[in-house]
């Protein structure tokens, strides 16, 4: 006679089984899925979860069933990037937004010794890109007038921005300093504030000398008329802000792209990698997404699979390099 | 009134439905800002009965709501809170309504120069929460400086006080610390307390406020919103300066007063003056597309993703966003004190309410509310440590408003205080150059001195 010890371990393997069948029917379209956005609700990264991933993919049948959306905020974005590579490793269901502030982070080291190489990078999407603009009664009129001011008077030129202290729009003033051949790049007078919207009221107050963001956080100060566009950090010009002209133009060959994309945890199959770059580069692909990237701000930017790994790791570099040299890093 | 599940997490749950049902804008941004106040009294509910904030701002409404409820009061601070929160709401409606534009050149206007002197101001209002020893309202107020410290400074870019934990890099969230040391070290007091004291100690007596009680918190009322909505127009100031401010204010200009061990007035000056603020807030978000607080940030990012961006051309390209949203608050606000008043009686009972069943009920509260913040265990953590110290200050007779108030200063401060400095380049005559400045140290100074001045005139009377 059986125990119903025995019936009950029966049962249960009964289940596995089953239950490993399924997951293998599964494998042809991610079920269960989850999307960990590594900061609070109504970021950028929160938004890359909800929108692109969450709801696109959903809408376009590219996911079985609804995606979950967990936010989980902590050290920049470290805190869910450690749980992914020491938790979630081999969890094919999974994938995370990302974005240039994950490259810089991870550039300068402070995801407590994690390296890109820890995940796998799946594709970028959009990006915002970066642009430099002044208070539309400024002296300077171009971005030769800023960079020159930059080089004889850096204390008396006050640059504000969004991001910390070594964060993203510091960095970009930064290599664009750098590329303008300006070698004193701690003499450079950045003020960090809260948001680009707090950062943008110290140009409007005209208490700082220029700001230093992202596209989509000046287009309609812009339109209104209160400041002028003295760069986009972008390949060429934006269709949002046609009258601003691009670094490249003006001699300074930088382009500062904010990037929103997903990595996956790195011990899952080749199989399924490829199958999120597929989804991945459709949702890029698609109207849907065409239509509410504009309406959020961001232009297009598209990179998937091996290309987009060996993009992330150049950023990485380029971070590295700049950081090293101003001493965030050591 | 779930402590730590805010409007924030409302409006974030929210925002994936509507979008979804394709609701028009206006009507998104009418439901948001409905939850957004809505949640503000219900936090006001649990700080009054409970003694548990679920936010930073409604902090201060602990002092005097719920030393009423331990008198058997709780009903008359609820009607009380209710009331003073339609006055402040609806009133700063009508500021909102009127001077939006020119409000929002005061945004401006605001440099890190007047934000450090206004801090300064805030921190004189630290003397009102010394019940008794000011040396250990200063020290709880240091304690709050240095939990304000921890995490990477935005300044430099180094990280300070984590002892090399990932988990606070980012600092510590204020509501950790409002639930650990407000609601963790209440339950550990009650757990102190012997039942028969316990059940002597609220007995449910009237609940409707007298004609008396009404007029005496009218004016307080009124004065709180006016500073309350200023504060709330500043980005970055909010809900949980302006409470305090109003709170301190009151206690130096009404005498006699029992603010402290549950005065009336101590529960309508900072919730009026929370909701004028969070009214206020609208203003940064609407005209400038700056965010004010955590729950307009999370607004912006909902508007954006309509095609609607909030900015300088918003009064222009989408007047029925902006005026629907006015006229959404006032109806809000209607609703908010029809649908509560008559309830005041039932949410009361809610201390009748046997320990054995309300205790553990609370910290359950406790517990789902810190992890809902980031959904860290190592913040459920910090609350049972927040409060662990939280019961040993008290204990000790140490007040805990100080200490909350240190919290949110700390950052805001110290970030200021150098940015000012950067852009004069080390000279401090930028806190004295601007008239907001000196308008603020004028009003810091008399703050100082009316009490003494009060009491000396007073004397003189009576004399």
């Amino acid at each position: 006679m059986r125990k119903p010890m025995q019936s009950i371990l029966g049962i249960l393997t009964g289940t596995a089984i089953a239950a490993t069948t399924m997951l293998g029917v599964a494998m042809a379209k991610p079920g269960n899925t989850e999307c960990i956005a590594p900061a609070g609700a109504g970021g950028g990264w929160d938004f890359t979860c909800r929108v692109p991933a969450a709801q696109v993919m959903g809408d376009m049948g590219l996911i079985n069933g609804t995606m979950a959306v967990t936010n989980m905020s902590g050290a920049g974005g470290g805190k869910a990037y450690a749980h992914v590579v020491t938790k979630r490793g081999d969890d094919e269901n999974l994938i995370v937004a990302a974005s240039m502030a994950t490259a810089a982070r991870l550039g300068q080291n402070v995801y407590s010794g994690f390296k890109a190489s820890d995940v796998r990078w799946v594709g970028a999407l959009g990006a915002d890109y970066g642009a430099i603009a002044v208070h539309k009664d400024s002296q300077f009129k171009t971005l030769g007038d800023l960079i020159t001011a930059m080089k004889d008077n850096p204390r008396r030129t006050a640059i504000v921005g969004g991001s910390s202290a070594g964060g993203w729009d510091h960095l970009k003033v930064l290599i664009l300093a750098d590329k303008a051949g300006i070698s004193d790049l701690k003499a450079i007078n950045y003020i960090s504030f809260d948001n680009g919207g707090t950062a943008m009221l110290e140009i409007l107050s005209k208490r700082a000398d220029a700001f230093t963001g992202d596209i989509s956080e000046l287009v309609e100060y812009e339109k209104k008329g209160n400041i002028r566009i003295l760069a986009i950090l972008a390949p060429d010009r934006i269709p949002a802000v046609p009258s601003a002209k691009t670094a490249k133009e003006q001699g300074y060959d930088v382009i500062g792209a904010n990037w929103r994309g997903f990595y996956v945890p790195k011990n899952i199959s080749n199989a399924r990698y490829n199958e999120w770059v597929d989804i991945v580069t459709k949702v890029a692909n698609s109207s849907q997404w065409a239509d509410l990237s504009a309406k959020n701000g961001l232009a297009p930017f598209k990179s998937f699979g091996k290309d987009f790994e060996n993009f992330v790791g150049g950023q990485i570099g380029k971070v590295a390099q700049i950081s090293t040299d101003l001493g965030f890093m050591k | 009134m779930l402590p730590g599940i805010g409007p924030v997490n409302a409006i974030a749950v929210l925002f994936p439905i509507v979008y979804t049902l394709e609701v028009p804008a206006a009507t998104v941004m009418i439901l948001f800002a409905g939850i957004y106040y809505g949640s503000q009294y219900g936090n006001s509910i649990s700080s009054i009965l409970l003694n548990v904030p679920g936010t930073s701002a409604a902090a201060v409404t602990t002092i005097d709501g719920y030393a009423m409820a331990k008198q058997g009061l709780g009903g008359k601070a609820l009607a009380m809170s209710a009331i003073a929160s339609f006055i402040g709401g609806t009133i700063s409606i009508f500021f909102l309504a009127l001077f939006a534009p020119k409000l929002a050149e005061l945004a401006i206007n605001f440099g890190p120069a007047e934000y450090t002197v206004l801090m300064v101001f805030a921190f004189i209002a630290l003397s009102s929460f010394s019940q008794g020893s000011l040396l250990k309202a200063i020290i709880s107020a240091f304690l709050g400086l240095a939990i304000a410290a921890i995490g990477i400074d935005s300044t430099t870019g180094v990280s300070r006080l984590t002892f090399g934990m990932m988990e606070l890099y980012d600092g510590i969230d204020f509501i950790v610390v409002v639930i650990g040391f407000f609601a963790v070290s209440e339950i550990l007091i009650m757990l102190g307390q012997k039942e028969s004291d316990q059940s002597k100690m609220q007995p449910l007596t009237s609940l409707w406020i007298t004609f008396k009680e009404m007029t005496g918190s009218l004016a307080t009322s009124l004065r709180s919103c006016v500073s309350g909505f200023l504060i709330g127009v500043l980005p970055g100031a909010g809900g949980t300066i302006a409470s305090f401010i109003a709170y301190a204010t009151e206690k130096k200009l009404l005498r006699p007063n029992q603010f402290g061990s549950g005065d009336i007035r101590g529960v309508a000056a900072p919730e009026s003056a929370n909701n004028s603020a969070s009214v206020g807030s609208f203003i940064p978000l609407l005209i400038l597309g700056v965010p004010g607080s955590e729950t307009t940030a999370v607004m912006l990012g909902g508007l954006i993703s309509f095609g609607i961006k909030p900015g300088p051309l918003l009064l222009e390209t989408s007047p029925d966003v902006f005026w629907g949203l006015a006229a959404s608050m006032f109806i809000g606000n209607l609703f908010l004190i029809i649908l509560n008043l008559p309830l005041v009686g039932l949410f009361a009972k809610i201390l009748q309410t046997p320990r054995w069943i309300l205790m553990p009920l609370i910290t359950m509260l406790c517990v789902v509310g810190a992890y809902t913040i980031n959904g860290s265990e190592f913040d459920v953590l910090l609350i049972l440590i927040f409060g662990l110290i939280g019961y040993f200050l008290r204990r000790a007779d140490f007040p805990l408003a100080p200490l909350i108030l240190g919290v949110v200063l700390g950052d805001l401060i110290e970030t200021n205080f150098r940015r000012a400095m950067i852009y004069s380049g080390g000279d401090v005559i930028i806190f004295f150059e601007s008239n907001i400045c000196l308008t603020l140290w004028i009003l810091a100074a008399v703050s100082l001195l009316a009490p003494t001045l009060i009491n000396s005139i007073q004397k003189k009377i009576h004399s």
